[in-house]
């Protein structure tokens, strides 16, 4: 038996930072704002203090705040004639859950695509022949420009208070910041974080090598800011608990701490927590979604939420799980390449090192990614590909098995895709579609397809971490 | 500070998965005072009460934790630290009986990169490990593990490692990766858990622990040691 509920303007289902900030947009705007969240609320005032948030077991290795894999989770396989497997605890990407969601635990480095990500096909195209782009390889043109989104970078930037060092201020290049960054419209809100030992040492190798280091951009301020919608945060800590862990600082940017305490007392806005969507209504017709199924996952009793305006603000594995079961658009099929539903997803990658210096005291357990140096020498279109471009080859991605600390050195390298057979096959991409392997609430899981990855960011060592 | 060579460096390095603590614990980094490696003993003149384990479990997890963390220079022995009772008191947690773990079919072998796949719990994985490395010493050494002595329990260790030692329903590999997992769990977590016994693996590692609150600290430490008295721990805050 399913509740019907009243109709609301707008529904979003997921409150992380995303759900939270356009609920936030959405009541300013006048509307009526449903938030559902399938996990618990979080209440930083209570949970993300000291000295309970220091507890490097239960956050960084039990992973208290990641989404329970018992209730949902996705499989996971390398290529798609693979049986893919269920991931049975999280590994290598670590969705969140409750409110805030994944900008709760997440490390806090803060990056806005390079101009020329917005239009790689056609740039590389355009530089290095159409050639240079195997058949299988899926990248396509963003259909907004970097200057286009610019306006909301900077509105991001202010939201989270992010301290760094600009690079390019309205077109003029800066000294000290990233060079290669598109142009900004302001300077970062807050000043870079203070340089570590270890990257001091990255900084003066770089330069001396002729490269163009900067602080890494962290969405945490280094001094107390007041962010766009009139809310403090704190300065950060330099406590070396960020990715996995919250702050217990107030100044690691995530939807609990940078938005939930004005969100929380706007009259148009209804957090439902414990709220699992599962289904979207779909007028097929008027191609219009109409309301969201759900279940209060603390009675197990089953609703309907009418709503005007439906947001999808989960994990990308959950809105494209919600897509594909809902019949909504066009599941991806790498055998023919046609339809969009679950197709091209991206992952970070990087491949650690870790040195050992001798003479050095780098207080390993003091710091924050913001402490970092990096630089983008080698990032995206910021070099001359001529001569590697032909040579790509595909990777396996991270893998759900491996642990933070040694997904860099398990990857493989492979043939390149299609060269089995002396012939080009349709490529797969990394994708998300659904199998029968059943999770808790009798649907069938999102199965991801994980392949080529190719583009590398060099950063300090990853020194942070306790 | 001079390197000091230990077996336990060389064992800890061919295990190959230790990571970052147990890579800085490896190069000798600093802070070993020697009350550390004396003031647990009292402690242990109590019986411990356990929780789940069974005194088979008890014995082998004892020894597997002692000849992975002998008493050297270092620090106290594994057990002198605690981690068996950290283990113990894990595996009857929510963790142990395999909460927030997808527990349904299938059940394939999938690839490495696949990860974890056997419907066990932890606890269960446990269980079913040492009962396999157990029987897998009789019939090799003509005793169960905790009889071994030192040398041969590296020996057999290292061939559960390298995946030589035969279990009937798993890879010993798997096994001796979760084991050493979880005995740097219990060396290395805040000893609220039971394990880290008087702050040992920190005082060795130089690692100060609570409150880590370090903004008005970075300019003044940077490539300066930063030393405390006295690791703190949560419970030093509660």
């Amino acid at each position: 038996m399913v509740t019907k509920l009243s109709e609301v303007d707008c529904v979003i289902i997921g409150v992380g930072l995303t759900g939270a900030m356009l609920a936030k947009e959405m009541t300013m705007a006048g509307l009526t704002v449903v938030g559902l969240e399938r996990g618990p609320d979080r209440r930083p005032q209570e949970e993300f203090v000291l000295p309970r948030i220091r507890d490097e077991l239960r956050y960084q290795t039990r992973m208290e705040l990641m989404a329970d894999n018992s209730v949902d989770t996705v499989t996971f396989r390398n290529t798609s004639d693979m049986t893919a497997l269920p991931i049975r605890r999280w590994g290598a990407f670590l969705p969140g859950e409750g409110v805030g969601g994944t900008s709760n635990h997440w490390g806090g480095s803060h990056w806005r695509y390079l101009p020329t990500d917005f239009k790689i096909r056609s740039v590389i195209t355009e530089k290095y022949g159409a050639r240079a782009i195997p058949e299988d390889m899926t990248i396509q043109d963003w259909p907004v420009t970097y200057d286009e989104l610019e306006p909301y970078y900077d509105k991001f930037d202010k939201l989270c208070g992010v301290s760094g060092k600009a690079g390019n201020l309205k077109g003029q290049q800066v000294e000290g910041g990233n060079i290669f960054e598109g142009p900004r419209s302001d300077e970062y809100p807050s000043k870079a974080l203070k340089s570590s030992a270890g990257a001091l040492m990255v900084a003066e190798a770089a330069k001396s090598l002729g490269y163009h280091p900067f602080p890494l951009p962290f969405a945490a301020p280094s001094a107390p800011y007041t962010n766009i919608y009139g809310v403090t945060l704190g300065a950060c800590e330099y406590c070396g608990f960020c990715g996995r862990n919250s702050c217990e600082a107030n100044a690691k940017a995530s939807g609990t701490i940078n938005v939930m305490p004005v969100l929380r007392n706007e009259p148009k806005f209804q957090l439902r927590t414990h709220a699992f969507a599962s289904k979207l209504v779909y007028d097929r017709q008027a191609k219009r979604v109409t309301s969201v199924l759900y279940t209060d996952m603390k009675t197990g009793e089953e609703y309907e939420q009418p709503a005007n305006l439906v947001i999808l603000a989960g994990f990308v594995f959950t809105n494209t799980h919600m897509l594909l079961y809902s019949g909504i658009g066009q599941p991806y099929d790498p055998r023919t390449g046609r339809g969009l539903v679950g197709k091209n997803y991206c992952y970070q990658f990087e491949a650690p090192a870790n040195a050992f210096f001798e003479n050095k005291n780098l207080n390993p357990f003091m710091g924050a990614p913001g402490d970092a140096i990096v630089f983008d020498d080698f990032n995206g279109e910021t070099f001359d590909h001529s001569g590697l471009v032909s040579s790509v080859v595909a990777m396996s991605a991270p893998a759900a098995a491996l642990s933070r600390r040694s997904a860099g050195a398990k990857c493989r390298r492979k043939r390149p895709r299609g060269a089995r057979n002396g012939r080009r096959r349709p490529s797969s991409g990394t994708t998300a579609s659904l199998i029968s392997t059943r999770k808790a609430r009798s649907m069938p899981t999102a199965r991801t397809t994980w392949t080529s990855i190719r583009r590398t960011k060099i950063h300090s060592a990853g020194r942070y971490c306790v | 500070m001079a390197e000091i060579k230990l077996p336990r460096r060389e064992f800890l390095k061919g295990a190959g998965v230790a990571g970052a603590s147990a890579a800085a614990a490896a190069t000798g980094l600093t802070a070993c005072t020697p009350e550390a490696a004396t003031t647990s003993s009292a402690a242990l003149a109590v019986p411990e009460t356990r929780l789940v384990i069974t005194p088979e479990e008890n014995a082998f997890l004892s020894a597997a934790v002692d000849t992975i963390i002998p008493a050297d220079q270092l620090s106290p022995s594994g057990t002198d630290c605690g981690c068996v009772t950290f283990i113990d008191r894990q595996l009857a947690s929510a963790w142990g009986g395999g909460a927030k773990m997808y527990r349904a079919g299938p059940f394939l072998k999938g690839t490495p990169e696949q990860g974890y796949q056997l419907p066990l719990t932890p606890h269960q994985l446990f269980v079913a490990g040492i009962r396999a490395a157990n029987a897998w010493s009789q019939k090799t050494y003509n005793k169960t593990f905790d009889l071994l002595s030192p040398e041969q329990r590296a020996e057999a260790l290292t061939a559960m490692q390298e995946g030589k030692a035969e279990f009937d329903a798993f890879d010993s590999r798997l096994f001796f990766q979760r084991l050493l997992q979880i005995t740097m769990e219990g060396f290395f977590s805040d000893p609220i858990y039971g394990g880290n016994r008087n702050k040992a693996s920190w005082r060795m590692l130089g690692y100060p622990g609570l409150p880590a609150t370090y903004a008005d600290k970075v300019d003044e430490y940077r490539d300066k040691r930063y030393v405390v008295a006295e690791p703190l721990s949560i419970a030093d805050f509660s």
